[in-house]
């Protein structure tokens, strides 16, 4: 197990130094220049230009570039200054991330929550009314994009009834998180809803159901233990992954409702071809993935000990 | 990038521009709804504004989001008055005999936030600073009148500065500087009302980068946080000495990614005055909002810019530009397609502006398909008989671009196609390399309110907003006699023949002239916009 983990974590290091790698020259391919896009226009004097590319290495070759931002990530922790605003990269994110975290968190919740729980519902009465409209319920926000799930929300919510505001303030709290938070997980609620209730389903025909009930085991236990901890294995695959996503993803919903999280930033810094910040962001991204593959890939040994490695 | 301004220069300008709707002048005695409540003079109030790009330091703060702040926080040496005269604010004269040699003298009494005294050496220390190319300040340039600019900013991106201060700054004493200048110009002391050339506390250079976020001014409003990406906020300098003293007690300036959301934050009272109205609102906003709905014209036009360069118009007649400028039917598009929120340009000089003269263009900038096919004709037609306009797709300019061509189309039968470039930054980079295929959307917001600044800068060989890299040496020889003239007046009336004259050359084809669209709560009363197309915040009073 421990070589197992020790493994996983030295895979991390070139797939961490590949993306970055990617990121670094797609933005440098991109047509635009962040510095000339700080004078509009007003055109700038080629003199200044020139001056304020050197104070940020923008004159180097890429590659050099990529070195200089990549040994100043590993040896220092240093993730470069924004072009624009001059502030350290580290700051930008400190101040983004939380908020997306707390965000993603919410969702998460909600989607495990709800998702399993319909998921349980429609799997043990399949075949009936209850899965049915389980079943079209979710189907229906599958096919709804999530803008317009949230314009729909905004509007019936904030505009009509008054419940909420229609906006997230700066201070990001919990309770106003929540419209938001329930917009981001719920094209993935209808996922794992879904996913539950077919393996949960096929999982009910399996012989040592059959064994667990000719035993006369209380119910609970049938479903509690010996049902819900086979049928959960694809579902925490589907919700490892998707966590990386909800983080990387929430770019419409925040745009939406004014959380200024990743989402945002990461808009931000495609267009204003903010290198440094973007490879910062997606370098932060990738270790969610990785960290998050690693726990789900653990989790599976908890939960079924055949799949356990050596 | 937002030019000088000033509260009582504005309203008066307003009038000046003709449509002011209600915002009789700013002073005291006239604010609409002045009656209706009682004001609470320290009230606090809330901007929409977006993040700040630069650090909010006055030489590197160029596009609105910045400047509004740093204008907030430094007041500079001069302003303007209604009738576009200079008005002195932290100076007390600003003196010339030949318009190359000026003194400036200072008020006494002035103190920077941090309580220091406002000294001739708080300017000359900041120019010197600000126009030195090591410092990379993106408004350096600003100072190149000044004699000895050369020396600390060479032209050579490689080259190195000769010196660390310009030879043309010298301090006199305590409240005395003089600047001499590389040429006449005789409305150099306009230029000084611009944010870049605003003092600096001694605390600067020991960090600016620790300065640019955390700025210590001179101005109307202390600096008090900035939380990057949510708020900045600045309560009044009681101190201040200046004669805009702030009417309420703070501003918040409150970050909005999208402006649809700053107008839903303004229906639910969670943001108090707004700087524009998002598209999608543009229909629906004066009934929302009645009389707090804002409509008014300021100092900014939008043009078809010309790629001088390309095969195209190299050598093409400027009659056939005149041509497709008369096949543009702008009364029908501003109205409809973009609803109201420009006005149809008739010169290049943009309202509001020292100078202005309407109608300028004459019958060029009027729709006229028979006349726009003659031209064409005359001029021997468009080579390729096919004309694209560039323009960037993140600035919602697809529609108007689609409705310009669509009209030119169908009056001349040139085939015309928009040329649409992912964002800004792209647009930008296609201009600079010389690749605009034959137009381009150009925009210019005044810096300083005289005709020179939509000219010189615009159409002069090698200025830096002329992106269509126009050439004329007849037009150049105007401008620096335009430059050199030994008044103001006189300069003012040079460009006013030069204006009269660009109908010859067409540089560029004038679209419209911006509008504000805008709004504010009922907390707050007494909101104007300035030329410049930003609130006024000292006016504006909080009720209680």
């Amino acid at each position: 197990m421990g070589r197992y983990v020790a493994r996983r974590l030295l895979q991390m290091i070139p797939v961490f130094l590949g993306t970055t790698l990617l990121i670094f020259l797609m933005v440098y391919t991109l047509p635009g220049d962040p510095v000339r896009g700080l004078f509009g226009d007003k055109g700038a004097d080629p003199a200044t230009l020139a001056a304020m590319r050197h104070q940020l290495g923008l004159d180097q070759p890429i590659l050099q570039q990529y070195w200089n931002y990549m040994s100043g990530i590993v040896l220092h922790g240093d993730f470069g200054d924004q072009i624009a605003s001059g502030r350290p990269v580290t700051d930008v994110l400190g101040d983004a991330f939380p908020v997306t975290f707390r965000l993603a968190g919410m969702a998460f919740v909600i989607e495990i929550v709800i998702g399993i729980g319909l998921g349980m519902i429609a799997g043990l009465r399949a075949g009936r009314l209850t899965d049915n409209v389980i079943l079209v319920f979710t189907l229906l926000i599958i096919s709804i994009p999530v803008f317009v799930l949230g314009f729909i929300v905004k509007t019936v919510f904030a505009f009509q009834l008054g419940w909420i505001d229609p906006n997230v303030s700066s201070d990001a709290k919990w309770g106003e998180l929540l419209a938001p938070a329930i917009v981001l997980g719920s094209l993935s609620l209808a996922y794992v809803a879904r996913l539950t209730r077919t393996t949960m389903a096929e999982n009910l025909r399996s012989d040592y159901m059959r064994t667990a009930i000719a035993k006369g085991l209380p119910k609970r236990r049938i479903v509690g233990v010996h049902l819900m901890r086979n049928s959960l294995i694809p579902v925490i695959t589907f919700l490892g992954t998707d966590l990386g996503a909800l983080m990387g993803g929430a770019v419409v919903t925040e745009g939406l409702f004014n959380v200024k999280g990743v989402g945002g930033t990461i808009y931000e810094s495609i267009v204003k071809r903010e290198g440094t910040t973007l490879v910062g962001l997606v370098t932060i991204l990738v270790l969610v993935y990785l960290l998050m593959s690693l726990i789900v890939d653990l989790l599976y040994a908890v939960l079924d000990p055949r799949i356990r490695y050596a | 990038m937002r030019g000088a301004k000033s509260a009582k220069w504005v309203a008066g300008a307003a009038i000046i521009a003709l449509a002011a709707t209600a915002c009789g002048d700013g002073d005291d005695n006239a604010d609409k709804g002045g009656a209706k409540g009682a004001v609470n003079a320290d009230g606090i109030f809330s901007v929409e504004v977006g993040e700040p790009q630069n650090p909010l330091q006055p030489a590197n703060t160029m596009e609105s989001n910045g400047s509004i702040v740093t204008d907030a926080i430094f007041s500079q040496l001069v302003d303007y008055d209604p009738s576009g005269k200079l008005e002195m604010i932290n100076a007390e004269s600003v003196d010339t005999k030949d318009s190359k040699l000026w003194t400036i003298k200072l008020k006494k009494d002035w103190k920077f936030h941090d309580g220091t005294p406002v000294t001739a050496e708080s300017y000359v220390k900041a120019w010197n600073w600000a126009a030195n190319i090591k410092n990379a300040q993106t408004n350096a340039s600003w100072f190149a009148d000044i004699k000895g600019f050369a020396d600390v900013h060479p032209e050579d991106p490689k080259a190195k500065p000769k010196a660390d201060a310009m030879s043309g700054l010298k301090i006199v004493d305590d409240s005395t500087f003089t600047v001499e200048l590389n040429n006449p110009l005789p409305y150099f002391s306009y230029k000084l009302g611009y944010t870049v050339f605003s003092p600096l506390p001694e605390s600067f250079y020991a960090d600016p980068k620790a300065a640019g976020q955390k700025p210590v001014g001179n101005g109307a409003y202390k600096f008090v946080s900035w939380d990057h990406k949510k708020q900045i906020k600045v309560v009044r300098n009681d101190d201040y000495k200046g004669a805009d003293k702030a009417k309420n007690g703070g501003v918040i300036f409150k970050n909005y990614t999208t402006l649809e959301t700053a107008y839903e934050d303004l229906k639910s009272g969670n943001v108090d005055v707004l700087r524009q109205i998002a598209p999608k609102d543009l229909p629906v906003y004066r009934s929302d909002l009645g009389d707090r709905a804002v409509d008014k014209p300021y100092s900014a036009i939008q043009t078809l810019g010309v790629a001088m360069y390309t095969k195209q118009w190299k050598n093409t007649d400027p009659k056939v530009l005149q041509g497709l400028s008369m096949a543009i039917d702008r009364d029908t598009i501003t109205k409809t397609v973009l609803q109201g929120t420009r006005e149809p340009a008739t010169g290049w000089v943009a309202q509001g502006v020292l100078g202005y003269q309407p109608n300028v263009a004459g019958d060029v900038t009027k729709y006229n398909p028979t006349k726009a096919k003659a031209l064409i004709k005359e001029g021997g037609g468009v080579p390729g008989n096919k004309i694209y306009i560039q323009f960037n797709a993140d600035g919602g300019h697809k529609e108007w671009v689609e409705a310009v061509c669509n009209s030119i189309t169908q009056a001349t039968g040139v085939a015309c196609a928009g040329d649409s470039k992912a964002d800004f930054q792209a647009d930008l980079n296609a201009r600079d390399a010389k690749q605009v295929k034959s137009f381009y959307r150009g925009a210019w917001v005044l810096d300083y309110p005289v005709n020179a600044n939509f000219i010189s800068d615009l159409f002069r060989t090698g200025a830096a907003g002329n992106n269509g890299f126009f050439s004329n040496k007849d037009l150049d020889k105007k401008i620096k006699a335009a430059d050199s003239a030994a008044t103001l007046d006189e300069s003012v009336k040079g460009y006013q023949e030069i204006e009269k004259e660009l109908v010859k050359y067409m540089p560029t084809i004038p679209l419209w002239y911006y509008k504000v669209n805008a709004g504010y709560s009922e907390k707050v009363q007494n909101v104007q916009y300035a030329q410049d197309g930003d609130p006024i915040l000292t006016q504006v009073q909080v009720k209680k």
